[in-house]
């Protein structure tokens, strides 16, 4: 066996011993436990509260506007963070860079609040 | 273990020139998007033109003086070899900007006639020729894919902006859609070739493949295919051209000559620097795999030509045999060919941009059966005679600058003894040709029998259409210098 897949059956002995473990416990559960099947318990599980309402339920489409919006800032971050970490090393150079970076994310909110896309209709 | 020993930032050195017109774009774009938000209705149509022509006229300017550089001084590349500063990056750029320039004229009027905001459009016009100039000039298979989602991406949004028309909306679908799947092959391609090479930098793709000799060559192959497959959907050559006639006519007129005359020149200049630059040693390789694709792309787009009764079809497959004969000249793998490429680029964009701004003032998008151009021949005999010798270029009749081109096509693939291949783009010009006349002969010779709204007309594109008539007039007379710039345009790889 080579040394790569000899690596690798160290991840196959791991997903087994997951495997076995996890089924061992629920089948010990299924034998100790005892068996009084009611209605109640066949009905979805929502927190406790009886649940009400049909199963298709429609979100607003307003929300993109957030998922967006948190795509941006997120990626913002993403780049701020390592930029933070070695600030002393890039200089003034980095901090002109990142200044021109957030100006551009900052001028695309800047649109998107102009156009109303923040207000809650 | 080793600690990474990062005392200091050495910043690669930048060539800020030569990023200047791609950064003069983008501000632009910032621009328009900032005034137009600021303003307290809605901004007006000839402010968003009139940046965007002053951005690509101020740009081209300072390509210009790039060129000049690049003569005196060499090639080179900055940031890191990230990105080439060579006559091919220029000739590319000086192209997309003059496409620029015609796009925001032919759209002025268009985007008043249909109801676009044209600041977005604008922006996204800047944008997406940003994107284009970066593509052309990348040195590295990274940054060219940011370059051509930057140019995908505007172009998706572009004509979706015309989102009144379900047809629209269903052409930027099939061209996200189709667009993010070959981008899935182009990025399987780089993996592949990093894989290969060790670097996914084109001038130390070149300089590795030039040294090394593979045992194997299977990862390179595939690497290879891959990126052909990808570009092969951004420049719509057969098999990988289904999406095109749907998606041209589909999309607001401006955008579809957009889309035919730059995305496709920035996937052939992509298409040139990684297998005619970068991937030169192996030519035997992938030359004879090109010279299919030419071939079946020739024979597709000049017989499926003759089948379609729409106009904005008919030209979709058009631009496919366009791209069949640029493949022609790609294949050859010479300096020669390479050249003739770019001349028939160069000819090819302002050929279709000059007809897609008659078939964009010929009235809406939502069809265009040949027959609304019946009789135009007589109403408007100006317009009409414009098409005709835009029309008679692109099948390449002489005195035109299409014949130029296709001249200097066959002679490329003859040299390189292509013959098969030479005679197949002699014979599918006779066969496109057909396709071409008939919409000469509709104009001409059938008469004119319900009236149908009449073509509307605004000096900026009068100004497109008699530019794009004369250029291809006098160039196809007087064809040396675009010659001669297009030969000092081919690529070089160099460190920088």
């Amino acid at each position: 066996m080579s040394e790569l897949l000899r690596s690798y059956l160290t991840v196959g002995i791991f997903g087994v011993a997951a495997i076995a473990m996890a089924g061992a416990m629920l089948t010990i559960a299924r034998i100790l436990r005892p068996q009084r099947p009611t209605r109640q318990k066949l009905i979805a599980y929502e927190s406790g509260v009886d649940p009400v309402g049909g199963d298709w339920a429609q979100s607003q489409i307003r929300y993109y506007v957030f998922a967006v919006l948190f795509v941006l800032f997120d990626v913002e971050a993403v780049f701020i963070f390592p930029w933070a970490t070695r600030l002393e090393v890039y200089g003034l150079f980095g901090l002109v860079e990142m200044a021109i970076f957030i100006f551009i994310l900052v001028l695309g909110l800047f649109y998107a609040w102009r156009k109303g896309v923040l207000r809650w209709v | 273990m080793f600690a990474p020993q990062l005392l200091g930032f050495v910043s690669p050195s930048i060539n800020w020139w030569a990023l200047l017109p791609q950064m003069i774009l983008l501000g632009a774009a910032l621009l328009i998007l900032l005034l137009s938000s600021l303003a307290p209705r809605r901004s007006s149509t000839t402010f968003a033109t009139v940046t965007t022509l002053s951005a690509a006229i101020t740009a081209y300017f300072v390509s210009i003086g790039l060129w000049y550089d690049v003569e005196r001084e060499g090639a080179s590349s900055s940031i890191a070899s990230a990105f080439g500063v060579d006559g091919f990056s220029i000739f590319f750029t000086m192209l997309i900007l003059i496409a620029l320039a015609i796009t925001a004229l032919l759209s002025h009027h268009y985007l008043d006639r249909e109801g676009i905001d044209p600041p977005e459009f604008h922006a996204l016009l800047l944008c997406s020729a940003a994107g284009a100039i970066v593509m052309a000039a990348a040195n590295d298979l990274v940054v060219m894919f940011l370059g051509l989602e930057a140019l995908s991406i505007a172009i998706y949004v572009m004509i979706a902006m015309h989102s009144r028309r379900s047809e629209a909306r269903e052409s930027a679908v099939k061209y996200f859609v189709l667009g993010a799947f070959s981008s899935a092959f182009l990025l399987y391609g780089i993996a592949l070739t990093y894989g290969a090479t060790g670097s996914t930098n084109l001038v130390h793709v070149r300089e590795y493949l030039d040294a090394v000799v593979f045992r194997d060559q299977h990862m390179l192959m595939a690497a290879m295919g891959l990126l052909l497959v990808g570009l092969s959907f951004k420049v719509a050559a057969a098999p990988f051209h289904f999406w095109a006639p749907d998606v041209y006519q589909g999309a607001p007129s401006p955008v579809t000559g957009w889309m035919a005359s730059i995305a496709k020149a920035a996937g052939f200049a992509a298409l040139l620097r990684i297998f005619f630059a970068a991937f030169a040693s192996h030519d035997s390789d992938w030359s004879p795999v090109v010279a299919v694709l030419a071939f079946v792309t020739l024979v597709v787009g000049a017989v499926m030509a003759i089948l379609q009764t729409d106009v904005k079809r008919m030209l979709a497959f058009s631009s496919i045999s366009h791209a069949g004969y640029v493949l022609v000249a790609v294949q050859s793998a010479s300096n020669d060919g390479t050249a003739a490429a770019l001349f028939y680029l160069f000819t090819y964009t302002l050929m279709v941009l000059g007809t897609f701004a008659v078939v964009g003032a010929m009235g809406s998008d939502d069809d265009h059966p040949l027959t609304r151009y019946a009789g135009l021949g007589r109403s408007k005999p100006l317009i009409a005679l414009s098409l005709t010798a835009l029309l008679l270029a692109q099948a390449g009749v002489p005195t035109t600058s299409g014949f130029i081109a296709k001249f200097q096509v066959i002679s490329a693939a003859v040299s390189n003894q292509s013959y098969f291949l030479a005679g197949a783009a002699m014979v599918t010009a006779v066969i496109g040709a057909f396709m071409y006349l008939r919409i000469i002969m509709t104009m001409y010779v059938v008469d004119d029998d319900e009236s149908g709204p009449s073509p509307v007309w605004h000096w900026t594109t009068s100004t497109v259409v008699l530019g794009t008539v004369i250029f291809t007039m006098v160039l196809g007379l007087v064809p040396q210098f675009l010659i001669e710039f297009a030969e000092q345009a081919v690529p070089i790889l160099i460190r920088g």
